[in-house]
């Protein structure tokens, strides 16, 4: 397949990802649309990696998989510690840096 | 030493004395700051004497000498020095003005002693003088303006002396706003002569006149009108006089100096010194006869109704002032200067003998309260009957020779100033009424608790009270101090008031018709190119004249006399049966109300109207609230972005990288 | 080969399928599930790609680590059987219209670019042979080591804080009265909207 098939998927995948992160309440599923996005860019990277024939773009993408890992550890962190602290579990709710 | 050296001199110990008093007031013990203050007139009355002499030594058509210290301003057709102008009238005004303050200095000394503020009135008595004499030696408009102005400022602080009471403050205020529009005057005048003549120098100008303006030229008339407008407010006739009656409420040597002797007399001086313009715009110069001569009447009507001392002499001085201008319009300069020199010594000995009263009367000024001092005070009686006689013109006092000399001018010019001058007789005649009933009311009669007192040996006291109002106030500084000093107690008043009574009488006797003939001599320099030099009453007239005033004032006196001591109730009896007249002329001819309506309420309406409507509701509500409305508004909407909702900042990021990928996309095609 | 089409778009059905399963699936179990699905379409993407390696990492590490991590907190959070309050509001539309913007604005960018490499499945990537495949582990471990030792060691070291940081946030207080479950509140009154109000 051209490569442009494969950066056009990344797109709508992004997309969708940015749509749920915007749309969703829930913390978790707040998340889960993040690692959307990151997988999506990673797919972009992998494809573009192909395109030139270089490696790099494969490293990049493992790099991008870890940070992936660590954010989703924190951030799963902080939502235990909402839910520890009897917060309700609702991005609507969290909104103290209000102006 | 030049002239002008001297000159520079009568103006720099006044203004050292000033600076000496005002930065040591704290140092200097007791007295020192009035010994210092008269010893720094007294220079300057030194320095006038050598100025003068210095002066003679000129031939006669070089006796105007002009010094500039410094250029004020030179530009290719204006120019503006600091400059002072010695001629035989500004050494003669410099000899009376330094010569009365001195004595009034030396009275002050003892007057104004427990007094808390004695260095401040002394540093700003020195500071009027010196003002004057900045007026009087001015060679150019500017410094004359400039002097103008600074006296103003002396005379307001000096009324306005014992600031804490109401009264003096209002009258300061009074003063003031009055010598204000007297400013505005004379400073238009001085520009429309500056647009005309190009210069504003007194020697330019005044060699320019003829050829510059036609007779009775409009701007010319104009300029000469508005030049009276700042000399009638300065020299308190009608109808900017409403200040001076009020501005007794200031210390009385500050009543003696500035409103009877010097500073009202600047008024009477710039029409002297202005004389060219004058002549050139007769319609001017018969104004200010005629508004002279209406004053004069005014002034002496009233003056013969209210109560208070001080009032009374108030009173006597814008009349005589009226006299001097109508003198000195009429072309009469010298013998309207001789008036001015003669009236400051009788007028200064009058307000000083007041002062020495109402210290025995603990600070009453109200004549219904007083009677009989004669025995009591026999030196303030003595003394305040000379100048009296002296005021009322009484034969051989010199009252008589420069009052009856004006006349005489008058009736000699015709025409309309002979009017005049058989209104000045009428006016003489009042004078003298008015004179005597002071002199017998306080000093004759019968004797008020205060007089027995001083003649058993101690002087009243009571609570300190605003004589005015009544109300009480205390020692402190801003009131009049605890103690009160009358002349026969205390030396320097004494030594001030013996000179003057002297004076009073002996110093008509430079003027003897048909023998000597002193200060027009001496003032003849500088009213050379006068039109009227020449003209002169013969000397059968002006003795015809003197006796017919002499016979004035000798009936004015003995009407007195029969009125208050040979029939004592006349005076209340002609009160029940004039009563309205007796409310006009006492409430002095309605003029303060009449002001208080055109003038004051509509101006404290538009005040009030300004600052509820325009202040409160147009600049504060509208400019002000609007601006910070707007202010409010962009920043509430700015404000409504930060919702602290994550997911709002999501969207606006989305919405930002969408933006951004759009641009790119748009600007790579 | 038609096949690697085929396979192209099922991977690709899969991973949509996956995604759309995530923002639209209301029970948070099911998301986490729909997007194991979806990483599984993408490491069969990879492979297509010659990512053998990336593609194994992405189903060891992200769909069987972290996804597995992301059940455990889903089953502790007690994964809500309420269902949440129905979106309503503004955002509700306006983010799904702009990301499909986006995803148009991409689209076009890509199609319309002038870059020729995207319209071929790329250059020749064969190596001589004894030398390691494009993409294999061993091509990848060389460059990790060489060209980006760098980046390796800083991602572990981030690695090292964020299980630092995990441990700091989920360690239980002293004092707390009582931790532990409790059941979720809910604010009764609506969150205030307005702004407030000062007085200049």
């Amino acid at each position: 397949m051209d490569i442009t098939w494969y950066l056009v998927l990344s797109a709508f995948i992004f997309a969708i990802g940015v749509a749920g992160v915007i749309s969703r309440r829930n913390p978790l599923v707040v998340l889960l649309c993040l690692e959307l996005m990151l997988n999506a860019g990673n797919l972009a990277l992998v494809a573009f990696a192909r395109m030139h024939g270089s490696e790099a773009g494969q490293v990049f993408a493992l790099i991008v998989m870890v940070i992936a890992a660590c954010e989703v550890v924190i951030g799963l962190g902080i939502i235990v510690a909402m839910y520890r602290n009897r917060l309700p579990i609702d991005i609507d709710e969290m909104s103290e840096l209000r102006g | 030493m030049s002239a002008t050296t001297f000159g520079w001199l009568v103006l720099a110990f006044p203004l050292a004395g000033t600076v000496i008093n005002s930065l040591g007031w704290r140092v200097l013990p007791g007295r020192l700051p009035g010994w210092i203050a008269s010893s720094a007139i007294f220079l300057a009355f030194l320095s006038s004497i050598g100025a003068l002499i210095k002066l003679q030594d000129h031939p006669a058509e070089e006796r105007h000498l002009v010094d500039s210290l410094w250029t004020y301003a030179s530009t290719a057709d204006f120019h503006v020095d600091l400059a002072i102008l010695i001629d035989p009238l500004s050494v003669f005004m410099c000899l009376v003005v330094s010569g009365v303050s001195f004595l009034i200095h030396v009275y002050s000394v003892a007057y104004m002693t427990s007094d808390r503020g004695y260095s401040r009135y002394f540093a700003y008595l020195n500071y009027f003088v010196f003002s004057m004499l900045l007026l009087v030696l001015a060679a150019n408009f500017v410094i004359l303006i400039i002097g103008w102005a600074f006296v103003g400022a002396a005379s307001y602080l000096l009324i306005s002396f014992w600031y804490r009471r109401t009264t003096a403050v209002e009258a300061g205020i009074k003063a003031f706003v009055i010598n204000v529009i007297g400013d505005v005057g004379l400073v238009i005048g001085a520009f429309l002569i500056l647009d005309k003549t190009g210069s504003l120098d007194f020697l330019q100008v005044f060699s320019q006149v003829d050829q510059t303006f036609t007779r009775n030229d409009g701007t010319l008339v104009a300029a000469c009108l508005l030049l009276l407008v700042g000399a009638f407010a300065k020299s308190a006739q009608l109808p900017l006089h409403t200040w001076l009656p009020d501005a007794m409420e200031g210390p009385t040597p500050v009543s003696a100096l500035i409103h009877a002797a010097t500073m009202v007399t600047a008024g009477v001086y710039l029409i002297a010194r202005m004389f060219p313009l004058f002549e050139q715009a007769p319609a001017a110069a018969d104004v200010g006869a005629i508004i002279g001569c209406a004053t004069l009447l005014f002034a002496g009507t009233v003056a013969l109704v209210v109560t208070d001392l001080k009032r009374v002499i108030a009173y006597s001085t814008i009349s005589q002032i009226g006299y001097m201008v109508m003198g000195v319009s009429a072309a009469a300069y010298s013998a309207g200067l001789f008036h001015l020199m003669t009236h400051a010594f009788f007028k200064a000995l009058l307000f000083m003998g007041a002062g020495s009263v109402i210290g025995a009367m603990a600070g009453i000024q109200d004549m219904d309260r007083m009677g009989g001092f004669r025995r009591a005070m026999p030196f303030t009686f003595v003394t305040f009957t000379i100048g009296a006689l002296a005021l009322a013109g009484f034969p051989f006092t010199s009252g008589w020779f420069s009052k009856d000399e004006i006349i005489g001018s008058l009736l000699n010019r015709g025409g309309l100033y002979a009017v005049l001058g058989v209104l000045g007789y009428v006016g003489a005649f009042m004078t003298a009424v008015y004179a005597f009933r002071m002199v017998f009311r306080v000093f004759q009669g019968e004797q008020a608790p205060e007089a027995r007192e001083l003649e058993g040996g101690h002087m009243a006291h009571g609570d300190p009270v605003n004589p005015m109002t009544g109300e009480p106030e205390d020692t402190d500084v801003g009131f009049p101090g605890p103690e009160h000093h009358i002349a026969e107690r205390d030396w320097p008043m004494k030594a001030a008031m013996g000179p003057l009574a002297l004076l009073a009488i002996v110093g008509g006797y430079i003027a003897i018709p048909g023998v000597d003939n002193v200060l027009e001599k001496f003032l003849e320099p500088t009213f050379a190119d006068s039109r009227f030099a020449d003209t002169h009453p013969s000397t059968g007239a002006e003795w015809i004249g003197l006796v017919i005033g002499g016979v004035i004032s000798i009936t004015g006196i003995g009407l007195a006399w029969w009125v208050y001591i040979r029939e004592p109730g006349t005076a209340a009896r002609l009160r029940e049966r004039f009563p309205r007249a007796h409310n006009f002329l006492s409430h002095k001819w309605y003029f303060d109300e009449l002001y208080d309506a055109v003038f004051v309420r509509p101006a404290t309406t538009i005040g009030a109207f300004c600052r509820r409507v325009v202040e409160a509701d147009f600049v504060q509500g509208t400019i002000v609230g609007g601006a910070t409305g707007i202010v409010r508004v962009g920043t509430s909407f700015a404000r409504s972005i930060q919702t602290g909702y994550l997911r709002a900042y999501a969207l606006l990021l989305l919405l930002g990288v969408a933006g951004l990928t759009l641009y790119f996309l748009l600007n790579s095609s | 080969m038609w096949f690697e089409d085929v396979l192209f778009f099922i991977a690709a059905i899969g991973a949509l399928a996956g995604a759309l399963g995530v923002v639209f699936l209301q029970n948070p179990f099911y998301s986490v599930l729909s997007l194991v699905c979806h990483l599984l379409g993408l490491a069969v993407l990879f492979l297509l790609l010659n990512a053998e390696f990336i593609a194994a990492a992405q189903v060891v590490v992200y769909a069987g680590a972290v996804m597995v991590l992301y059940l455990f907190v889903v089953a502790y959070i007690g994964g809500t059987d309420e269902p949440l309050r129905p979106e309503s509001g503004s955002i509700a539309v306006l983010g799904p219209v702009f990301a499909f913007a986006l995803a148009v604005e991409l689209c076009i960018a890509f199609i319309s670019s002038g870059l020729k490499a995207l319209d071929s499945t790329g250059p020749d990537i064969s190596r001589p042979a004894g030398a390691d495949t494009f993409g294999s582990p061993g091509a990848i471990g060389e460059l990790l080591l060489t060209d980006f030792l760098l980046p390796f060691e800083a991602a572990s070291f981030l690695l090292l804080m964020a299980a630092v940081g995990a441990v700091v946030l989920a360690r239980r207080r002293r004092g707390l009265e009582d931790e532990g479950t409790g059941p979720m509140r809910s604010r009764d009154e609506p969150p205030p909207t307005e702004t407030l109000e000062v007085r200049v």
